[in-house]
């Protein structure tokens, strides 16, 4: 029996081909393909490249490869010692910090109050705004002679030469604390300006979690009599754990490759207090003209975040519940 | 063991009346079920009676005492969730002795309390597995032995079979009521399906928009219903109602038989009934037909056993009877019961 309607052959055929999942399917996922091979994939194997030879801003030929020489070149400067530490205090201090006050505004923001709103607004605030008009900002907040801040706490009597009680003041006696002048004020302040950045981020990762965890469980564990810091500690976090190790993951990446916070506050200074790998590479390769080097240092935090990343997939896929 | 008592309690959300004044009263160690449709605040009862919500007004009692303003872990309840709730993230152990660790119980006596609970329900193979591993069934019994440790004076369960496929849900049924009559814990169980509330219950407090419509052993709510709601919520198929009138004529499917079938030929009201449709069911017959009312004519329908095998074709004008006292006369306009009215 003809079906009337019903239509065969090749032409038809042709009009139906993106119905087919095998030829659909890669053909959509074509466009991710070559985004990150041009922006991620061929950078990478061009700082390889960069790394192993001898090129500089002048002579960007590639032809003479030197192996890893500008690799054992560097790691003999005593500058890189001192960034590499500096990059490795800067992630896990800022990490550590970005994760508890995460989980406690994360906490707060999953009750209802009057206002959550405003509140919420104003936390994502800082990851919104454009990173260096965020940190000139802090510039002016933490300036030697006449940052804000240090006018509160004057004003407080905690800093300057009038203390409380006929005491000399807690902060110095000082008139200003010099944010960005001293050694460990310093990396302090960097790290504050970026725990303030990456905050809502984290936050609202954290937040996007803990509304995942059923009613039923935080209402069997009230019943069950625990308080607020064991739900905390022994049902919340468990179960955000994969989740809060991937936030704890793209936290450390953006620290460890972040270069906007630390150049714009302080340019690596003074000294090389807060020194850190990214803005190294950039004085050394882009600024300095030796891009060789550059890249070199730049693809030393490859293997350290390599490792991390593995470790931390790991873990959020072992704890996974469900 | 204690009395749960609630008086004017009410519960809103903004617009919603939830639960909308109600007084109950539980008899010690009974089994009482809250029965109703789904969205009559049969849940948020419950929940107001465990502490998890806080009444807009009213007052629970548990034991003689008011209750409100304490915390769930402060009324000596213990509650099973539609979910059953289990942290999945912790051994079957951990599940149970988890709210011992919360009271302060030392190591020996948490474990010595997780194998006593373990082993009347016959898990305690199960201890080192965590919930993803385990069946429907088995998890249902890690959250009734999570109760039973506490040693509650309430039971509080929120659909507990709901999750559990037929066949399983019916011995877990007759289970969970031994075990309820073993330890002799007053026990407070919603449930939207009228079967687990007839087969469980002491008594069954119907629920309707908030509200409790009648509260009476499971015979009573059957046989005596207080009100349309209660008559036609329960029963499968429900009761028919007839209009006549200023009054509803309600009678069971059951009761309705081809004439000549009851044994008892005295005492019966016949009406007349043009059939539309016959389904075979095996052990029954349901009979579709048209009952005349005085608005218009009433669907009805006949649920005849197996037992009668008078032949009823579709098409065909039967006369069929219904015992006088099987008939229940309600009010046409507020649904509530009346005495009987002459037809």
């Amino acid at each position: 029996m003809r079906v009337p309607g019903l239509r065969g052959g090749v032409r038809v055929q042709l009009r139906y081909l993106l119905d087919r999942e095998g030829l659909l399917g890669p053909l959509m996922l074509l466009p991710a393909i070559i985004y990150i091979l041009a922006l991620v994939g061929f950078p990478l194997v061009l700082a390889i490249a960069y790394s192993l030879s001898d090129v500089t801003a002048g002579d960007t030929s590639l032809d003479n490869f030197v192996g890893l020489d500008n690799f054992s070149r560097i790691i003999k400067r005593p500058e890189f010692r001192r960034a590499l530490q500096n990059t490795i205090l800067f992630v896990v201090v800022s990490q550590v910090l970005i994760i508890v006050l995460a989980t406690t505004l994360a906490q707060i923001l999953s009750q209802d109050f009057r206002g959550k709103a405003v509140v919420r607004f104003l936390i994502i605030l800082p990851w919104a705004a454009p990173i260096a008009l965020g940190t000139i900002a802090w510039l002016w907040l933490l300036d030697s002679e006449f940052s804000p801040i240090d006018l509160i706490l004057r004003e407080l009597h905690l800093l300057g030469p009038a203390g409380l009680l006929g005491r000399d003041a807690i902060l110095g006696t000082d008139t200003n604390l010099v944010w960005l002048g001293r050694e460990r004020l310093t990396m302090a302040s960097v790290i504050m300006v970026h725990v303030w950045r990456l905050l809502p981020l984290s936050t609202v990762i954290l937040l996007a979690a803990l509304t995942t965890i059923p009613r039923d469980v935080l209402d069997q564990a009230e019943v069950d009599g625990a308080g607020f810091w064991r739900t905390l500690f022994q049902i919340k976090i468990p179960l955000i754990l994969p989740i809060m190790g991937i936030a704890i993951l793209f936290g450390m990446i953006l620290t460890a490759g972040d270069m906007a916070v630390v150049y714009n506050l302080t340019r690596g200074g003074p000294v090389y207090y807060t020194q850190v790998l990214p803005t190294w590479s950039f004085f050394i390769g882009i600024e300095g003209g030796s891009l060789a080097q550059g890249a070199a240092v730049a693809l030393f935090l490859l293997p350290l975040l390599l490792v991390v990343t593995i470790l931390v997939l790991r873990l959020a896929r072992r704890s996974e519940v469900t | 063991m204690a009395v749960v008592e609630t008086r004017g309690l009410k519960k809103q959300f903004g617009e919603v009346k939830a639960v909308d004044g109600v007084d109950l009263s539980s008899k010690e160690g009974e089994f009482l079920v809250l029965l109703g449709p789904s969205g009559c605040g049969k849940t948020t009862l419950l929940r107001l009676i465990a502490g998890l919500e806080q009444p807009t007004a009213g007052e629970v009692l548990i034991g003689g005492q008011v209750v409100n303003g304490l915390p769930p872990r402060a009324r000596k309840i213990a509650m099973v969730f539609q979910s059953y709730a289990l942290y999945p993230h912790m051994t079957v152990f951990n599940n149970i002795a988890f709210s011992l660790k919360a009271q302060g119980v030392d190591k020996a006596a948490r474990q010595e309390k997780v194998e006593w609970a373990t082993s009347i329900l016959g898990i305690d193979k199960l201890l080192q597995r965590r919930p993803r591993q385990l069946s429907g069934g088995e998890r249902q019994r890690v959250a009734l032995a999570r109760c039973l440790v506490r040693e509650p004076t309430v039971f509080l369960l929120d659909e507990p079979l709901s999750n559990l496929d037929a066949q399983l849900r019916a011995s877990a049924r007759d289970e969970l009521q031994q075990l309820q009559q073993r330890i002799g814990i007053t026990t407070i169980y919603v449930t939207h399906d009228q079967v687990e509330a007839m087969g469980m219950g002491d008594r069954i407090a119907v629920m309707y928009q908030g509200q409790i419509r009648q509260l009476g052993t499971p015979r009573e709510i059957y046989d005596e219903p207080g009100d349309t709601f209660v008559a036609t919520f329960l029963g499968s198929p429900p009761m028919n109602l007839v209009e006549r009138d200023t009054h509803l004529i309600g009678f069971r499917p059951e009761h309705f038989l081809p004439k000549g079938v009851p044994e008892v030929q005295d005492n019966l009201v016949t009406f007349s009934f043009p059939v539309t449709r016959v389904e075979y069911l095996g052990a029954d017959r349901l009979v579709y037909g048209v009952v005349a009312g005085t608005s218009g004519d009433t669907k009805t329908m006949a649920r005849l056993p197996s037992t009668v095998t008078v032949p009823i074709e579709p098409g065909g004008d039967y006369e069929f009877v219904v015992p006088a006292k099987e008939l229940k006369f309600f009010d046409r306009d507020t649904g509530l019961r009346t005495g009987p009215k002459p037809l």
